[in-house]
């Protein structure tokens, strides 16, 4: 499909999965690849790791928006942009919007925030998401990035781990029936307002072809569908070994065959390099396999990089690969509102 | 194995033999849980009565022991071991539910607090409660249990303290001052505090909505009377795991982002006086052979299209991974003083049962 219709299918993408299988390099290649299309993206990074701007090769992101990837060129990239929404943050920003500033230094200084946080957990999750939602309002009226950058066409918000994610997104849900008034009460209706409108904001689940990760992201991927009723976008399967033809090959003979020889030792080593990855792509082929069967989104898959530190241009070559994927896809069916309580897909 | 690796293994063993308590920190996604309970699993096979507990939410101990589900009670675990192994996945609500049970004065206060709705948040969702429970369910099993060892799985945090201060921020935050001020009704000489306070809790409520706040105070006044138990018990755990038979164990992945976490875990962990006793990497890459990656990378350049070209450019791929993750493992290790440092490589298949269990063990305590 059209890499500009993917990208522009809803302004907010939610990435989220368990730890460890890539989620951060896949805002990141997301970004990039939305970029590279000329649509103005910003990350917001929720945690306060410093993962993401490791791989732009940045220092750790802050509330204030930085630069995390400049456009321009002769292709006419778009900037990516990033910054954190942190829970207290976001509470001092909006007690100071709503009048309360007196209030809020106080509420944090007593420690209070804790208490209050308890009485309605959640709130934290609900401000975190209430200000992803202002983002979006703002950007949606063409209004500029708060740090004066282009209207955000696409916002990727790089989600908690996946446990945490389903509490994270449910937060909303929760917190209408716990508090039923007041200002708290309508920012959670707008937040489920945005996350069950698939024209506004989507879900792409990312996993790793392992039989854990897999299992972990179809029982996320119910959740997600009835509990939030959330639209969730493909499956992104990360570190996937990509095809290399000759790997069945005996050294040996493919050596007489180039008519060259090889030194002691080294048919070995090729042999078992060889029969490794030929072992380990059976096992992700099995997984993906059956994850296209426990969960019957499309996939994309991005290939591993053979790096234990991926950098900007990892990223560019993710992205790239991304897009590629993308325009393999056959065109999604017009997504339909979700509906809670609905039976899985 | 190497001289290094079989010094390994056998300071490995030691860390099960000469610990009570073992607490196994990384961030998510690392092997954790199967490290725990591989771990475990030698404590047995030393001849100890150990029990492993997950507080993964994900459940993936249970897949690991080939158990379809674990409770909140130690299950045993059958297997040809001279000790016993049990397992459990921690329930931080009714793990708490039985610690109010146990402090309450009477079955009265007891319920008034188990059915307060601002307990059952604290209980279900406060952060910290989880690691709180953990580290109280760690105690029970190490002082009522009768378990020689006992191997906690820690959640996946990047919080590396949560769970040896979880215990003691969660009383101060039961001992709050708010909530000394919301007390203080009862206590006529703290009026003019109170007179203040209820000023800023009206301007919470506007906030957050009356009945969040009324729940709040429904609870701190259920629970007068049970603070001392809960810190004097707290205090305990503490003790337990400041203890030198309680040995922390570090798992990561020689990737760079788990590496730096990693990192960040062992420096916190020093700051506050605990040393990383072992250091166990999961996911290793295997190396093949000693050649250099760049001359295969350019023998593949020039046997382009050919197989031997492939099986080339395949081996620099590993070779390169391999030597990028020595390299941030160096680092790492660098953190953890002479702790011993165990290579566990990706496995043939994923950890789902016993046999999956013992294969990880061999790379760990490699059968003398």
């Amino acid at each position: 499909m059209d890499p500009v219709q993917f990208l522009t299918a809803s302004r907010v993408v939610i990435v989220a999965g368990k730890g460890g299988v890539g989620k951060t390099t896949v805002t990141a290649a997301l970004a990039r690849m939305a970029a590279a299309e000329g649509l103005a993206t910003l990350i917001v990074e929720v945690e306060g790791k410093s993962g993401l701007a490791a791989v732009f090769g940045r220092e750790p992101l802050t509330y204030r928006e930085v630069v995390l990837a400049p456009g321009g060129g002769p292709d006419g990239a778009a900037d990516v942009r990033g910054r954190t929404v942190t829970p207290d943050d976001a509470l001092l920003e909006y007690l100071e919007d709503h009048g309360l500033r007196r209030v809020s230094k106080r509420l944090v200084a007593t420690g209070a925030l804790d208490i209050v946080a308890t009485a309605a957990p959640g709130i934290k999750d609900i401000l975190i998401l209430g200000k992803v939602k202002q983002l979006e309002r703002a950007a949606a009226a063409g209004q500029p990035t708060e740090d004066g950058g282009e209207p955000a066409d696409l916002i990727v918000l790089d989600a908690p781990a996946a446990g945490h994610a389903i509490t994270f997104l449910l937060a909303a849900r929760g917190l209408l029936d716990a508090v039923r008034v007041g200002p708290i009460h309508t920012q959670a209706r707008d937040v489920l307002e945005l996350l069950t409108d698939p024209s506004r904001c989507q879900v792409l689940l990312v996993t790793l072809p392992e039989e854990t990760p897999v299992n972990e992201l179809t029982e996320t991927a119910f959740h997600l569908e009835d509990r939030v009723g959330v639209s969730l976008g493909p499956v992104v399967v990360n570190g996937v070994y990509p095809p290399l033809d000759g790997l069945d090959a005996d050294p040996e003979e493919a050596a007489a065959a180039a008519g060259t020889s090889l030194r002691p030792g080294e048919a070995e080593a090729l042999r078992a390099a060889a029969a490794f990855r030929l072992a380990r792509q059976r096992l992700q082929a099995e997984q993906v396999a059956r994850l296209a069967d426990r969960l019957p989104l499309p996939q994309l898959h991005l290939p591993y990089l053979f790096r234990a530190e991926l950098g900007p241009d990892d990223v560019a070559e993710l992205a790239r690969a991304l897009r590629g994927q993308v325009v393999a896809l056959d065109a999604l069916p017009a997504a339909a509102p979700a509906e809670s309580g609905a039976e899985p897909r | 194995m190497s001289d290094d690796g079989r010094r390994a293994a056998s300071a490995m063993r030691a860390v099960v033999r000469d610990s009570r308590i073992i607490v196994c920190c990384g961030t998510g996604g690392v092997g954790k849980t199967t490290t725990a309970a591989v771990l475990a699993l030698e404590g047995a096979r030393q001849g100890r009565k150990s029990v492993v507990v997950t507080i993964d939410p994900a459940k993936r101990l249970a897949d690991a022991l080939g158990l379809a589900s674990l409770t909140n009670a130690p299950s045993r675990i059958d297997g040809d071991w001279p000790g016993e192994l049990w397992a459990l996945m921690l329930d931080t609500k009714s793990t708490f539910d039985d610690l109010v049970t146990t402090y309450a004065e009477n079955e009265a206060q007891a319920q008034r607090i188990l059915d307060n709705r601002f307990y059952r948040n604290i209980s279900g969702a406060l952060s910290g409660t989880q690691e709180y429970m953990a580290s109280e369910k760690l105690y029970e099993l190490h002082e009522e249990s009768g378990f020689d060892l006992v191997v906690v799985d820690t959640p996946p945090t990047r919080h590396a303290l949560d769970f040896i201060d979880a215990s003691r921020r969660l009383v101060n935050f039961l001992d709050h001052r708010l909530f000394r001020m919301i007390m203080a009704p009862t206590r006529a000489y703290l009026r003019a505090v109170n007179v203040a306070a209820q000023a800023f809790l009206r301007t919470v409520s506007k906030v957050v909505g009356g009945e969040v706040i009324d729940d709040a105070i429904a609870f701190f006044n259920a629970f007068e009377g049970m603070e001392d138990g809960f810190r004097e018990r707290a205090e305990r755990v503490q003790e337990l795991l400041a203890d030198p038979a309680t040995s922390f164990v570090l798992v990561a992945s020689p990737r760079r982002d788990t590496v730096e976490e990693a990192r960040f875990f062992a420096q916190k962990l020093a700051e506050s006086q605990i040393p990383v006793r072992a250091l166990i990497v999961n996911r290793m890459h295997p190396r093949f052979g000693e050649g250099l990656a760049e001359a295969d990378r350019e023998r593949a350049a020039t046997l382009a299209g050919t197989p031997l070209g492939a099986l080339y450019e395949n081996l620099a791929a590993f070779r390169s991974v391999a030597d990028q993750e020595e390299h941030h493992l160096a680092e790492l290790a660098g953190e953890v003083g002479d702790a011993p440092i165990t290579r566990v490589p990706f496995l043939s298949d994923d950890v789902h049962d016993l046999h999956g269990l013992a294969e990880v063990a061999s790379h760990l305590f490699a059968a003398s």
